[in-house]
């Protein structure tokens, strides 16, 4: 190999740049986020564990019926029927998104952008960009 | 082959650097419109297409126009397009991808743009828009570089870059024709509703194309070194009359059709652009600007001794240039709008913003073109310096 | 329709999986769910449409007109730029000569001297029955409902504003910039749009689902505006447009507008 001192120093120097976010996190322990559940209502309109996993998807399949369809009541696993709303059923209950949704979002880095539109509780509305 | 674009004179790295700037400033303003809005733009709920979306319709007619260089090499086997057949080509793709840009530009949710793919919508003449557009420009790409790439090595181009140039001829008519069937369909804008739309679209890009061609070819002769030979610069020459003739003639059959029926839905926009109308004129300086330019040049090139002299042809070209801008980049698609459905005039101007980002892809433009050029031009020396020597032995 | 039935079956998999043990089917016979359905108390219709009754407008005078611009725009967080360039309207009023161009002759003059010529007309989105904004949208963003409603998903939108250029009756506007510091007071209950995309009147799609009128024709107090299905002998539009003479604006292209002017 040509200048292979060179190329080799490079490779090292390009690994120990591209491994920096792990380097920087070293030691530093992962604390998962305590999400803070609504008080007064212990179930919600699905089990728990599929809405943990799947409750994007729900919502983008609400979406859909609602703003395309035009059926906007949904009838869970159980039966019970909830009016299809992001604004008004959701955060009925998850009262905080700060506490609840933005926790979640943050730890995994992910940025939905559902509030450019849909109004959460307690938010003052001053625009989200100047 | 690329490596031709990286050296160079002194002359040609500040041209680069130079352009890089511009596409940076051009940039800085686009971010500003990216977190403020369009609104940032001249463009308002009544005039809600301005300047990107005129030069996307103009750019799309440069991009046409060099089936006008293919199509007389490649099926009449007209040979002294030999040589700059490939310049053609090679304007096409700069010209394709700053209509991209433009589009981009333009559009109020860019974070959202695939979902033009995600939602294919055939009964959108946008959809279609996007399909020629980036076919025309896969072509190109391959065409322009294989061909090169051959004539480098001094081979013959293999048979599917033959099957793709001949495919790339119609293709070429269908952009502009797709382009004008944007605006000429739409029920409630009579400046737009004209079937002789996508024809005239092809008429002034055929004159606006091949004159930006005869003004590369000159400049190419002053910095590079490069001939095109003066009779390829003539063929063009008359091409461009030919296709400015056309033109003129279209616009006076739109001009009848409009003053002889008296229908103001269609008539109003051609006021506000000739004479003004209640009062607001902003408009009527610009238009007489491109057509008396548009009258001069024409009659310019109709007469043999103005056509055949270096030092004229190159202004009537540049008046060809700048008319057919005007007309099309500028006056078409904002006229469309004003007055408006409820016969209400609202004004536009682009503002500075909107013009520095609309620079920016014009530089972008410019150095993909610079580039593609340097290397054209450098492939080509070889040949003759190659041919020279071997002559000599 | 046959998505969202796709969905259903996902969302039936996944739940069931999430609850463990139980399968799809299960779930499917023991509780009819998850499925998505219409609210029981919505109104429906064939084909909506609305009326206007130009000589009611009159006699009430121009606060009730405004009284229906404002129910409107409260109703939906359609924000006020105070600038005609950036102005986002869903209903507005304008003079009988620009919601009517063609009209403008002497013919007009004749029919409708003193009477209604000087008093301003509403506009608002015509929920066509051939829409040219749906027709050329790229994306299908915008997009006509089984019931004739001509509907934005304004989470598909890309602003590209096609749908301005089609359309014939100006009543698309597109957010030039961020809504939200414009929007006066706002309503809880329903979203605001996010800058760069298209919005419009629909004909409140939101209160028909839940069994209300739209906001503007709640908000006539002597009956000058009145909705209901085209199809129906015995809807209020049905019966209104039998007994007086209605105009549409723009007829002649050939869109089929679904809002009614009596003159």
């Amino acid at each position: 190999m040509y200048n292979s001192g060179k190329v080799i120093i490079g490779i090292i120097i390009f690994l120990a740049v591209f491994a920096l976010p792990i380097w920087y996190n070293r030691g530093a322990a992962v604390v998962p986020p305590k999400l803070e559940l609504p008080k007064d209502e212990k179930q919600c309109v699905e089990a728990t564990a599929y809405m943990k996993a799947s409750h994007m998807e729900m919502l983008d399949t609400w979406r859909n019926s609602v703003v395309r369809d035009g059926a906007r009541v949904y009838v869970s696993t159980t039966g019970k029927t909830y009016n299809m709303s992001l604004q008004n059923t959701c955060l009925a209950c998850h009262k905080t998104k700060e506490k609840f949704c933005d926790r979640c979002h943050n730890y995994l880095d992910v940025a939905p952008d559902c509030w450019d539109c849909h109004i959460a509780p307690e938010v003052k509305l001053t625009g989200r960009t100047k | 082959m690329f490596e031709k674009a990286l050296t160079g004179s002194k002359g040609y790295y500040i041209w680069v650097l130079f352009l890089l700037a511009v596409i940076g400033f051009g940039a800085t303003n686009y971010l500003r419109q990216y977190f403020y809005g369009l609104g940032i733009t001249g463009m308002s709920k009544d005039v809600s297409w301005g300047l990107y979306i005129g030069q996307l319709t103009f750019l799309v007619g440069v991009a046409a126009s060099a089936v006008m260089l293919v199509l007389p090499f490649y099926l009449h086997d007209h040979k002294v397009f030999g040589k700059i057949t490939i310049l053609g080509e090679f304007v096409a793709i700069p010209a394709v991808i700053m209509c991209v840009l433009f589009v981009t530009a333009d559009l109020g949710r860019p974070d959202r743009v695939m979902n033009v793919l995600r939602y294919p919508t055939p009964n959108s003449m946008l959809m279609w828009d996007v399909v020629v557009l980036s076919g025309y420009l896969v072509l190109n790409l391959f065409i322009g570089w294989t061909v090169l790439g051959c004539e480098k090595r001094g081979v013959a181009p293999p048979i599917w870059a033959k099957v793709l140039i001949y495919i790339s001829i119609p293709w070429a008519f269908s952009i502009h024709t797709v382009t004008a069937y944007l605006y000429a369909g739409l029920p409630g804008r009579g400046f737009w509703m004209t079937a002789i739309m996508a024809p005239r679209f092809l008429g002034s890009a055929f004159a606006s194309g091949p004159a930006l061609v005869i003004l590369l070819c000159y400049l190419l002769r002053r910095v590079a070194n490069f001939d095109a030979g003066r009779e390829a610069i003539q063929s063009l020459a008359k091409i461009v009359t030919y296709a400015m003739v056309a033109s003129v003639f279209f616009i006076i059959c739109e001009l009848f059709t409009v003053y002889y029926s008296q229908v103001p839905e269609h008539k109003n926009h051609f006021n506000y652009i000739f004479t003004g109308l209640h009062g607001h004129s902003s408009f009527v300086p610009v238009m007489w600007t491109s057509a008396i330019l548009a009258l001069i040049a024409t009659t310019l090139l109709i007469i043999p001794s103005t056509r055949k002299s270096d030092s004229v042809l190159p202004i009537v070209c540049v008046m060809v240039f700048a008319s057919l801008w005007i007309d099309k980049g500028l006056i078409l698609i904002v006229v469309g709008f004003i007055p408006s459905p409820l016969e209400k005039i609202m004004e536009y101007a682009p503002t500075l913003p909107e013009a520095a980002i609309s620079i920016g892809i014009w530089a972008i433009g410019a150095l993909i073109l610079t580039l593609l050029y340097k290397v054209a031009v450098a492939v080509r020396k070889q040949q003759e310096y190659y041919n020279v020597t071997e002559a000599a032995h | 329709m046959d998505s969202t039935r796709r969905d259903f079956l996902k969302i039936a998999g996944l739940t069931a999986l999430g609850l463990g043990a139980k399968p799809a089917a299960d779930a499917f016979a023991a509780a009819g769910g998850p499925r998505m359905t219409q609210n029981p108390q919505a109104l429906k219709a064939k084909r909506w449409a609305m009326v206007i009754n130009l000589k009611k407008f009159k006699e009430s005078g121009k606060e009730a007109l405004q009284r229906c611009v404002d129910a409107c725009h409260k109703a939906h967080n359609v924000p006020d730029f105070g600038n005609p360039k950036d102005n986002i309207r869903w209903i507005w009023p304008v003079e009988l000569a620009e919601a009517l161009p063609t009209e403008e002759n002497q013919y007009l003059h004749k029919f409708h001297e003193g009477a209604l010529r000087d008093f301003p007309v509403l506009v608002l989105c015509n929920h066509c029955e051939k829409p040219p904004c749906v027709r050329v949208c790229p994306t299908k963003a915008t997009f006509q409902r089984q019931d004739g409603l001509v509907l934005m998903d304004y989470h598909r939108c890309i602003g590209c504003r096609y749908c301005m250029a089609a359309c014939p009756f100006g009543a698309r506007s597109l957010n030039w910039r961020d809504p939200r510091p414009f929007i006066k007071e706002l309503n809880r209950e329903y979203p605001t749009r996010v800058r760069g995309v298209v919005e419009k009147c629909n004909f409140c799609a939101e209160r028909l689902a839940v069994g209300k009128p739209p906001a503007c024709v709640e908000a006539c107090k002597n009956g000058e505006m009145a909705f209901g299905d085209l199809e129906d002998a015995n809807s209020d539009v049905r019966k209104l447009l039998r007994d007086n003479f209605a105009i549409r604006r723009k007829p002649q292209l050939g869109t089929q507008p679904q809002v009614y002017y009596i003159v």
